[in-house]
């Protein structure tokens, strides 16, 4: 048959009623040819053989600079290709050594000396030493950087001084190089969780000749923590990073502890809807995911799914109450809002996703510290408050407004307020979404009645989440001032000798904040993310922090 | 016809002056800046920060010294993906949509076209009703729809293709290209459709039929040219709306392109790169439709005859 009469030959079928049908045939007989290449191996399946870890990972990170830096998906990242002085254990989250193979602390806990490894060493080579530390925390001080977690490093002594451009003389900071492989630390106050602190990304070293190659050591958007440039001291060094599409990460072969590093490389994957996210787990496309849909969560729980984790996380979530809105002045009304939500309906109807209902602001064992609360859920009792306010009833109470960012778990949740408030108070709610910004700036304004808030620790000790509500506190944000629970918190606490002391300390004060009710805390956060079996010693953990080094794939699974 | 482009070209400043002008205004009007977090940001780090992007200068200063950059190509650096530019940003993105976009186009045309002129050929019969039917259900059915289901049907029940990426795994382009390209092809199907029929009821159609044609030359080599241009007019403003509209497929697919960017930059606050991104996709727009209405001037006589009359 010719060309001629083979395209008539084509042209006449479709004149047949066939001519759509056709292309459909052409296009699924495609699909079919190549489901040979596409579905041979999953992402999983190759990466369980070839030692490659598929991590999705949130959003797209927006920078690498550890002291520029925030989020969880930086976070993930940074964490892979450089490290701090210590590190966490992996269960326990007790430090580890890192860098500093020992360390000593004075007395007076006021003093660390950290000893650091002979063997450690910068992804190209180059020495690292004591002078690095110094270097970077100077780096992490200087306010031209625009540094969000510079306050991490207030607990080292004259640090905030420095920041505030009090004192310009660095030497008077208390950190210094006692020689190459010796790093002193002299702190403010005793800081007993300041260990933990050294394993935040802010205060892990930076690479100081390559970046000063690429711009001014406190300019922000140079380039030298991109693909190609940058050089870190972790386990990992940054291979690849393709916008939206994945970062690499491969075995740093100068890592002090390479030969115990299992997984041969990491690809981050973006991937910010969690629909996508869930189906590319199901499909074999990633080993970790950075979070599941909330509606999927039962489907999981229902076929008792290996790989759904959930696991108590740092987090509270909470309601800021706004203490200048003329009902909410009176202390007894904002308790009886806080009695009369019934937690524990909450969770197990709207959130579904294990939460633990929270009668505290700071979640339950952190750093051994187990809250007392005079809040519970007792709607009698909160009737009789609103009473006793001159609400009888609910009447005459105007009606406030809660206000949340947009989003349904946020939304499900104000409904759920709003009805309980209606059912055991009588009063009236209204709701008012935002979209994520402008609810920032609504709520930092104080333009708002009620308002959702969330904290998520940046490290495991309750001074995280008490000394939010300082008078003066950026994130207090509720016009709420308590001097006692200031002086506990800024000259107690931090005074103390010992552990047990302090907690009984920041016990007193969560008592003042829970007796005077600013806020209302509901549940404790739980972190939710799919796991495939094939990934070990990934453990549970508050922080939801996976130890890479530790990690391994099993290429049975 | 030279003439006519320059005049279009020169239309176009005054649009995309309004354009910049409105969005400069309208996204520093919003409230939130860039910067805002939920944890509070001190107020040293948020002025260290509007000094170095120079938001701590007028607004009317830097609206105008955003115009010289923009004039001599610069779109800036993008306020949320530090150490990136606004164009480095474009210039990742816009491969990949503009793929999935050629793709998209293929699918729509291939599918499109078929469906239309076969339904055009013998009207009011099955082989009219049922691609049209589907047409319509095209039409109304959304991407963020068809895209799960493929998915679903394809990816996760057959395993026959990929669910997600662009270019990492053969045949992870086959789904994306039919999602994004579905809804087109049935515009294009109703467009050939019409523009067909119209072109085959004409009397010179008639006299080729007269003359004894076979129908498959009559339809190749007369009436598809006439008939078409309904379907060519469709295709400027189509090829932008592919390219702009491509947000939701990338984002089910998992695909780094400009779409995501631009959403992204939306609720970042990123000023600079909401403004490339639009600036960039105004144009863009702008040379399509220019693009198709020079084709369909070529097309069509009358039109030719028309400026050549003007001239």
């Amino acid at each position: 048959m010719n060309l001629k009469n083979d395209h008539y030959t084509v042209f006449k079928a479709s004149k047949h009623k066939k001519c759509d049908f056709i292309f459909l045939s052409i296009l699924l007989a495609t699909c079919v040819t190549l489901t040979g290449c596409g579905s041979s191996e999953t992402n999983v399946v190759a990466g369980n053989k070839s030692g490659t870890l598929y991590w999705g990972n949130g959003t797209e990170p927006q920078s690498l600079d550890p002291q520029i830096a925030t989020g969880v998906p930086e976070h993930h990242v940074i964490s892979a290709v450089m490290e701090g002085l210590v590190l966490k254990d992996r269960k326990t989250l007790e430090p580890r050594p890192g860098v500093a193979k020992t360390w000593d602390i004075s007395n007076d806990g006021r003093v660390y000396t950290f000893y650091l490894r002979e063997n450690a060493k910068w992804s190209n080579g180059d020495a690292h030493t004591a002078h690095d530390y110094v270097w970077s925390w100077w780096r992490a001080l200087q306010t031209t950087l625009g540094n969000q977690y510079a306050y991490m490093l207030f607990p080292i002594k004259n640090a905030k001084r420095y920041y505030d451009g009090e004192t310009s003389d660095f030497s008077d900071v208390g950190v210094k190089a006692i020689d190459n492989r010796t790093l002193q630390v002299t702190l403010t106050n005793p800081t007993p969780y300041f260990l933990q602190l050294l394993d935040h990304y802010s205060l892990f070293p930076v690479h100081q000749a390559t970046i000063e190659k690429f711009g001014r050591a406190d300019e922000r958007g140079t380039r030298w923590s991109y693909e190609g440039n940058l050089v870190g001291n972790g386990p990992y060094k940054l291979e690849e990073w393709k916008i939206n599409r994945h970062i690499t990460v491969t075995k740093n072969p100068y890592y002090w502890d390479e030969a115990n590093v299992s997984i041969n490389s990491i690809v981050f994957k973006p991937v910010d809807n969690a629909v996508t996210e869930e189906r590319m787990f199901r499909a074999g496309a990633l080993h970790v995911t950075s979070s599941i849909p909330a509606d999927k969560i039962a489907i999981y729980q229902e076929k008792s799914a290996p790989e759904l984790k959930i696991t108590p996380y740092l987090g509270t979530y909470f309601y800021r109450l706004n203490i200048n809105t003329p009902q909410l002045q009176d202390k007894r009304v904002r308790r009886a809002l806080g009695m009369a939500i019934d937690r524990k309906q909450l969770v197990d109807n709207i959130t579904k996703g294990g939460q633990i209902p929270a009668y505290t602001m700071t979640p339950p064992g952190t750093m051994g510290y187990f809250p007392e609360s005079t809040l519970n859920f007792d709607p009698e009792a909160a009737k009789r408050l609103l009473a006793e306010a001159g609400y009888p009833n609910g009447e005459g109470f105007p009606p406030i407004e809660i206000l949340y960012n947009t989003n349904e778990g946020h939304r499900k949740i104000a409904v759920a307020l709003q009805e309980m408030w209606k059912n055991y108070l009588n009063i009236d709610i209204k709701l008012l979404n935002q979209e994520w910004k402008v609810y920032l700036a609504t709520e930092s304004a104080g333009d708002y009645q009620i308002s959702r808030g969330g904290w998520i620790g940046d490290y495991v000790d309750p001074n995280n989440f008490l000394d939010m509500f300082l008078c003066n506190g950026g994130n207090n944000r509720t016009g709420w001032c308590n001097e006692e629970y200031d002086r506990l918190i800024l000259e107690v606490a931090p005074s103390q000798s010992s552990h047990e002391q302090r907690l009984k300390i920041f016990q007193q004060a969560e008592t003042i904040l829970l007796e005077d009710m600013p806020i209302i805390p509901v549940y404790t956060y739980t972190s939710i993310k799919l796991l495939h079996p094939s990934v070990r010693n990934f453990d549970d953990n508050i922080l939801n922090q996976a130890m890479y080094k530790d990690l391994y794939l099993d290429a049975n699974l | 016809m030279y003439r006519f482009a320059l005049g279009r070209i020169l239309q176009a400043i005054p649009v995309l002056l309004a354009v910049i002008t409105v969005t400069f205004f309208l996204i520093h009007s919003a409230p939130g800046g860039p910067f805002s977090a939920d944890k509070a940001v001190p107020p040293e780090v948020i002025k260290a920060l509007e000094e170095q992007y120079n938001l701590n200068q007028p607004i009317w200063q830097q609206y105008v010294s955003y115009l010289g950059d923009v004039v001599r190509g610069d779109f800036g650096p993008s306020f949320k993906y530090s150490g990136r530019t606004v164009n480095e940003l474009i210039a990742a993105g816009l491969p990949i949509t503009a793929e999935l976009a050629f793709y998209a186009m293929i699918v729509a045309l291939v599918i499109g076209l078929l469906a239309g002129i076969g339904a055009a050929v013998r009207p009011n019969t099955a082989q009219d009703y049922i691609p049209m039917t589907a047409a319509m259900i095209g039409i109304c059915m959304p991407s963020f729809l068809l895209g799960p289901l493929l998915v679903l049907v394809f990816g996760i029940n057959l395993e026959w293709l990929p669910v997600s990426g662009w270019g990492d795994i053969p045949g992870d382009k086959i789904l994306p290209s039919i999602t994004l390209g579905a809804g087109f092809a049935a515009y294009i199907a109703r467009l050939s459709r019409g523009g067909m029929l119209e072109v085959l009821s004409q009397d010179y159609i008639r006299t080729a039929r007269a003359k004894g044609l076979s129908e498959t030359l009559i339809i190749l080599k007369h009436a598809l040219r006439g008939g078409l241009i309904p379907v060519v007019a469709f295709l400027g403003p189509a090829f932008a709306g592919l390219l702009s509209g491509s947000f939701v497929v990338e984002t089910i697919f998992q695909i780094p392109g400009l779409g995501r960017f631009y959403v992204q930059a939306a609720f970042n606050r990123d000023y600079t790169l909401i403004l490339g991104m639009t600036i960039f996709l105004s144009t863009l727009i702008i040379v399509f439709n220019l693009l198709s209405d020079m084709l369909a001037i070529w097309l069509n006589p009358k039109l030719r005859h028309e400026i050549k009359g003007a001239k």
